[in-house]
């Protein structure tokens, strides 16, 4: 199913029997991410018996739903559900020509790294790869503003678009075992934290004392799809404070 | 009431009917393996079917009752207990579960059910990120589970048993219906002409399988996507994964299908070594099968509703 209105395209594809997939564009093309944010904010608004959660991701929305409890006598569960999101998609000017403009104040998250190889143990090796020294990598690092592209992998970790070619890095050919928690990473062209301390293939290039996922907050992660984030680099001592 | 966990079996957990709603947050739904199990369990002892039981995995804990109350087990065969109806269990009897004799998974439902903290809007229990559940982690000896306020029969025990119920039989070799996936048309023909073996390295995350290595005629590297409770993705050896309940929210490897969701208790009941075939149905199928097991729980929901009141 695809459906043209002026400039956004949208299509819908089948995630099993029990989700669907929306898809608005590529994350990083002008104003896609804008519009699967208002999209994923419409659709959470709704109080439909059938939509169990939702997950934006990239240039993606995935809706899962129960098609047992849509209207009675529905034929379809998928076209009824495709038919219902595409309505909502319009009504929520997600499909206009002009980008939709946000609720929310953009604000960036800052977040502060000790960028220092006891912390990150490829910090040197990325550095050379990409031929600079520590020092202009960090400044390469914290001199942009990134944006969540996704969340998952692990309980609120952050996959950050945004990073300085000159830092692409390929994954680790083994991953770690253990990863520290707030460990800072960089695979291929993502910047990214892990919020625990799990297996990880990222190269690891500093650490953050702040916590990224909490179960007591009412959205436990700190970071969503969406949101900008800047690096802030801070020296051992502040970084054993903040701890 | 507690009940004492004498011994806890080889991965005993506690489970609602998962955590939904967090998913943007990278939050797995967790929940029972075989949710058609668990829901069975609860309605034999009066309990709402997204009430706290526990999931026992191949063998099945010893546990220590402290006040009367009705338990019923629905799953895999354990023996020591028959399956798929009430027991009334005595104050100061222990209730021994042994090993499973056909499946993998049962669930000991208790009436009034297990009453642990809610995190994130469920009690279910997410063992990597130790949260949920009792203490976010699998029983220990010596654990003292609460329970909420239990019911009682009107009728005797003896009239009670599920007969002809929704739950399929296992089998150690078998054929599960799927719908295609995202990348479905990028692969050779091999996921219906072959039958594949459950490895050993299977667990709450998913069940991997082994067989011919499916081959992707494209090499396009893939975004990460999302992906759902059935979702088949093909890593670069070529070996399907079947993703189940505590499998991450995302995924990067091409997802070739999805196995439908009237079919998922069946891989939770499926062993290391037994063997899988697939076939591929439309989604309207799919829908319509889903239908009617619902229909079938709704008649045994229906039918059970009125045999329980709540004791003193």
């Amino acid at each position: 199913m695809q459906v043209r209105l002026r400039t956004q395209v949208i299509t819908f594809c089948a995630l099993g029997d029990s989700a669907l997939e929306i898809k608005l564009g590529s994350a990083s093309e002008t104003g896609v991410l804008e519009r699967i944010q208002v999209l994923a904010s419409a659709l959470r608004k709704e109080t439909a018996l059938w939509i169990i959660d939702i997950l934006p991701v990239y240039g993606t929305v995935a809706v899962f739903y129960n098609p047992i409890k849509m209207p009675p006598g529905t034929a379809s569960p998928y076209e009824f559900a495709c038919t219902w999101i595409k309505a909502l998609a319009v009504k929520s000017g997600v499909l206009a020509r002009r980008t939709p403009t946000l609720n929310k104040r953009a604000k960036p998250v800052e977040i502060p790294v000790c960028y220092d190889k006891s912390l990150g143990q490829d910090l040197e090796s990325v550095a050379a790869k990409a031929k600079l020294s520590i020092e202009a990598l960090i400044k390469l690092h914290t001199s942009v503003t990134y944006h969540v592209h996704a969340v998952g992998f692990a309980p609120g970790f952050p996959y950050l678009a945004g990073l300085s070619s000159k830092l692409h890095t390929p994954r680790l050919q083994t991953p770690r075992q253990k990863v520290p928690a707030g460990s800072v990473g960089i695979g291929g062209d993502h910047t990214g934290v892990y919020p625990f301390s799990t297996p990880g293939g990222w190269n690891l290039i500093g650490q953050t004392p702040l916590t990224l996922f909490d179960i007591t907050w009412d959205s436990p992660a700190l970071l969503h799809v969406g949101d900008q984030v800047i690096f802030k680099a801070i020296s051992k001592e502040e970084f054993s404070i903040w701890k | 009431m507690e009940v004492k966990i004498h011994k806890a079996g080889l991965l005993t957990t506690v489970q609602d009917l998962g955590r939904t709603g967090h998913r943007s947050s990278g939050v797995p739904v967790c929940g029972p393996m075989d949710t058609v199990a668990f829901r069975l369990a609860n309605l034999l002892v009066g309990n709402n079917e997204t009430t706290a039981a526990l999931e026992i995995t191949l063998l099945g804990p010893e546990i220590e009752f402290s006040e009367d109350r009705l338990i019923a087990v629905c799953g895999a065969q354990l023996s020591g207990i028959e399956v798929n109806r009430p027991h009334l269990i005595k104050k100061g009897q222990k209730l021994n579960l042994g090993a499973c004799t056909s499946g993998v998974r049962s669930y000991l439902a208790i009436s009034g059910g297990i009453t642990t903290e809610l995190i994130l809007g469920s009690q279910s229990t997410y063992l990597r990120g130790s949260f949920g559940g009792f203490k976010g982690r699998a029983l220990k000896q010596g654990d003292l589970l609460s329970l909420g306020k239990g019911r009682t029969l009107k009728e005797g025990l003896a009239k009670f048993y599920l007969s002809g119920s929704p739950i399929p039989p296992y089998s150690s070799a078998l054929t599960l219906r799927v719908t295609v996936g995202a990348q479905h048309s990028e692969f050779a023909a091999g996921l219906f002409t072959q039958s594949f073996k459950v490895s050993p390295v299977s667990d709450r995350m998913g069940l991997r399988l082994q067989g011919k290595a499916l081959q992707r005629k494209v090499s396009k590297e893939l975004t990460s996507s999302a992906v759902v409770c059935g979702t088949i993705q093909v890593p670069a050896d070529g070996q399907p994964i079947i993703l189940m309940a505590d499998a991450q929210t995302l995924g990067g490897y091409p997802q070739i299908a999805h196995v439908c969701a009237v079919d998922l208790p069946l891989v939770a009941q499926l062993k290391a070594l037994d063997a899988v075939e697939f076939s591929l149905i439309a989604l309207s199928h799919a829908h319509e099968l889903l239908r009617q097991r619902e229909h079938e729980i709704s008649l045994i929901r229906e039918g059970l509703s009125e045999r329980f009141y709540f004791s003193a």
